[in-house]
């Protein structure tokens, strides 16, 4: 990302016209883009898994609706927390975002190119760009191959990042930057602990200098205080490296830390989305409400009088999710409109043109600000 | 594979900048220049017992198989039948009556050596047209999956249909002159349904690892994938099950013998073992001395083996 000054007008010029050979493609990803500008923005995402019957003549049956209809914007050098129960979709969203699964429809655009169709060259150039971090450190290493091939294979893929002398000397930097020992190259996955492993997949990610980083769960199958320092060195990564996370959790109280803004995940769909005292201090998402709710929370005072709300009932199956709002058997507030009608993920006209916080985007028919948490 | 040697000179040069003093690794050697699988896991294996006793066994076998000349000077063909069924004489090593005579008056010794040959053969061959068509169809069905899967995966079901034994039988009675490669293909051609489910087995569980996952968001070729990533993590199952089918195959030739469809004016182990196996109740040894050959020679093959598939884990090492 040193080559910039030149393609700033290569950007705007592209992305007027419909970019569609390689090279036009790749100039597009070379193009910097300013902190704060959309450098991602998902529209309309979706992504149906097929079920089907039979053995040699597949019939489709139903489908799986993993994610369905997923929109949201990744800012520069911002942190974006994607929050929800297992299931909901997030690692679709993730896999989505990566192109390692093909959507059933909607789009991805990064700066502005749509990257849900690309194949060939112009796919390996934007995975150049977007890396992921994967959730279980002990799957995602391979367990016959030393940290060094390990690290190193982004290089042996895209030889034009490091020239072959000079790839071990690159692999040691990266242990370094992650904070092992850059020793270890010739050491096995199996030799290291689980944080230890979570850092060689992060550094095997910051290999080829990307720009934006998804990581799924990255910390959820580590020990709690490992925990807090893979998310610190994620943050210095970030600062050091210009990075933009998606970053992934089935917890809000993790995400809390890192993000700058949060989206609430709920069956394949949004339910909530903003900024981190948007979401933490005035969510008006009955599901956001209740996640919320059983936050631990360490202030005795703050724990008095506050509202534990219990949600009842199990996620419904995203092979046939409820109609209207997907919330709404779990839903204490839910009435007829809710099951004729989808909410769309907008600013609630409640509080449209109002300059609170509770004024970000809802999927909620009765959206409204409920005192879940008096600890801020 | 022109990526693994890529990758070899890339270390090779590599290795030329400081490298750690290796203090903190007390598992492993400091000098270490080269650090790929399989190199790692020959270094590996040079230091095992039970690799260079069964290299040592297999060699030694190889070499009876390509000259047996050097190892007896007796002719294992004619029979001489003032010799009938005469018992072994261990003291005089390496000679025509070491281990006895058939019930046709022919030196045993001489016989397994010359029989070494064909049994080898048989075992070697077949095991290798099994592999090398198990491990590639195995491979394609579990890693391209969908229709691709479906037709190799009941063109599989249809050859493990055809039992070996029979199916053997009727190809090799429409060749005259039988030789150890007609029976070997006669015998692949039926058996590699086996690794085929083994390896694809294998294949689809390590294609779903995040690893697969990982090198494929890194924007690896499914050519890369497969070689440096499926296939070293699917290969465990698929040598055992290779090497312990390497003396199934021996002794099938040996059926195949004992049925008169097996290697035409040929000496095998197999064909010794079925006539030894009439003589059981007068004249054990000549049964005991092709059998123990045949014995030894799967058992060295599994050694190997299993100290392979040990050299290819590096948690083991
Ligand atoms: N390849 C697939 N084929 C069929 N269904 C799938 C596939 N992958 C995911 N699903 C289904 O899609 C839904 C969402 O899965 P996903 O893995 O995205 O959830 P998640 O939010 O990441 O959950 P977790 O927190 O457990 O990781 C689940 O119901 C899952 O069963
Ligand atoms: S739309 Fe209705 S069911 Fe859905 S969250 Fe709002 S109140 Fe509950
Ligand atoms: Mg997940």
């Amino acid at each position: 990302m040193a080559e910039t000054g030149m393609k700033d007008e290569a950007l705007s010029d592209v992305v007027a016209s419909d970019a569609s050979t390689t090279a036009e493609v790749e100039a597009v990803l070379d193009a910097p883009v300013e902190r704060g500008e959309p450098i991602l923005q998902v529209r309309n995402l979706v992504k149906h898994f097929p079920l089907t019957q039979g053995v040699l003549f597949k019939k489709q049956v139903g489908a799986v609706k993993a994610v369905d209809g997923v929109s949201f914007d990744l800012y520069q050098g911002e942190t974006l927390g994607i929050v929800g129960e297992s299931g909901c979709g997030k690692s679709t969203v993730a896999k989505l975002l990566m192109t390692l699964e093909t959507a059933t429809s909607g789009e991805v655009f990064y700066k502005g190119q749509d990257i849900t169709k690309l194949s060939g060259r112009a796919l390996k150039a934007v995975r150049r760009n977007i890396q992921m971090v994967f959730q279980d450190p002990y799957t995602s290493l391979n367990p016959r191959m030393t940290v060094g091939d390990i690290i190193g294979e982004p290089f042996d893929i895209h030889p034009e990042v490091a020239p072959k002398g000079d790839r071990r000397r690159r692999v040691q930097e990266l242990l370094d930057v992650v904070g092992l020992n850059p020793e270890y190259i010739n050491r096995y996955p199996h030799q290291f602990s689980g944080g230890q492993r979570q850092r060689i997949g992060i550094a095997r990610g910051l290999a080829l200098n990307p720009e934006i980083i998804i990581c799924d769960e990255p910390v959820s199958a580590l020990d709690v205080s490992v925990q807090a320092q893979v998310i610190n060195l994620m943050e210095k990564l970030q600062d050091e490296f210009n990075l933009s996370y998606v970053f992934i959790a089935h917890d809000l109280s993790i995400v809390r830390h890192i993000s700058d803004r949060v989206g609430v995940m709920y069956l394949g769909k949004l339910a909530e989305i903003g900024t981190d005292a948007e979401i933490y201090d005035h969510p008006t998402h009955p599901y956001t409400q209740a996640l919320l709710s059983a936050v631990p929370v360490p202030d005795p005072e703050a724990r008095e009088g506050r509202e534990r709300i219990i949600l009842t009932g199990d996620v419904p199956s995203p092979a046939n999710p409820p109609s209207g709002c997907r919330f709404r058997t779990r839903c204490w507030k839910a009435q007829d409109k809710c099951a004729e009608e989808v909410p769309v993920l907008a600013v609630p006209e409640v509080f449209a043109g109002r300059s609170t916080l509770a004024a970000h985007e809802s999927a909620c028919h009765f959206a409204e600000e409920k005192d879940v948490v008096h600890a801020a | 594979m022109p990526e693994l040697n890529d990758t070899a000179t890339a270390r090779a040069t590599a290795t030329v900048s400081p490298a750690g003093t290796g203090d903190v690794t007390p598992e492993k050697p400091k000098k270490e220049t080269s650090n790929s699988l399989w190199s790692n896991a020959w270094r590996d294996l040079r230091r095992r017992p039970v690799f260079i006793v069964s290299a040592v066994i297999i060699l030694l076998l190889l070499a009876i198989s390509a000259f047996p000349g050097w190892f007896t000077d007796a002719d294992p063909k004619p029979g001489d039948l003032t010799h009938f069924l005469q018992k072994p004489n261990f003291s005089h090593i390496g000679d025509a009556d070491w281990f006895g005579y058939d019930a046709q008056g022919r030196s045993i010794y001489a016989r397994v050596i010359y029989g070494a040959r064909a049994s080898i053969i048989v075992g070697v061959v077949t095991t290798a047209i099994v592999t090398v068509l198990g491990m590639l169809i195995g491979m394609i069905a579990g890693y391209f999956g969908g229709w691709v899967d479906a037709v190799l995966s009941r063109l599989t079901d249809i050859f493990s249909g055809v039992p070996i034994l029979l199916g053997s039988l009727v190809i090799l009675q429409a060749f005259t002159g039988r030789t150890a490669w007609t029976v070997s293909a006669a015998i692949g051609v039926l058996g590699w349904t086996q690794i085929t489910r083994v390896m694809r087995g294998a294949v689809i569980t390590v294609k779903q690892a995040d690893y697969v996952q990982a090198a494929r968001a890194l924007g690896a070729g499914s050519g890369r994938i497969l070689m440096k990533h499926v296939l070293p993590n699917s290969l465990a199952p698929v040598i055992v099950v290779a090497t312990i089918s390497l003396g199934m195959y021996i002794s099938l030739e040996a059926t195949l013998s004992y049925l008169g469809i097996g290697i035409q004016n040929g000496i095998s182990w197999g064909g010794d073992i079925s006539d030894g196996s009439e003589q059981i109740r007068n004249a054990l040894h000549v049964l005991l001395f092709p059998a123990g050959f045949l014995s030894v020679t799967v058992l060295a093959f599994i050694m190997l083996g299993d100290a392979v598939r040990d050299a290819l884990d590096p948690k083991l090492r």
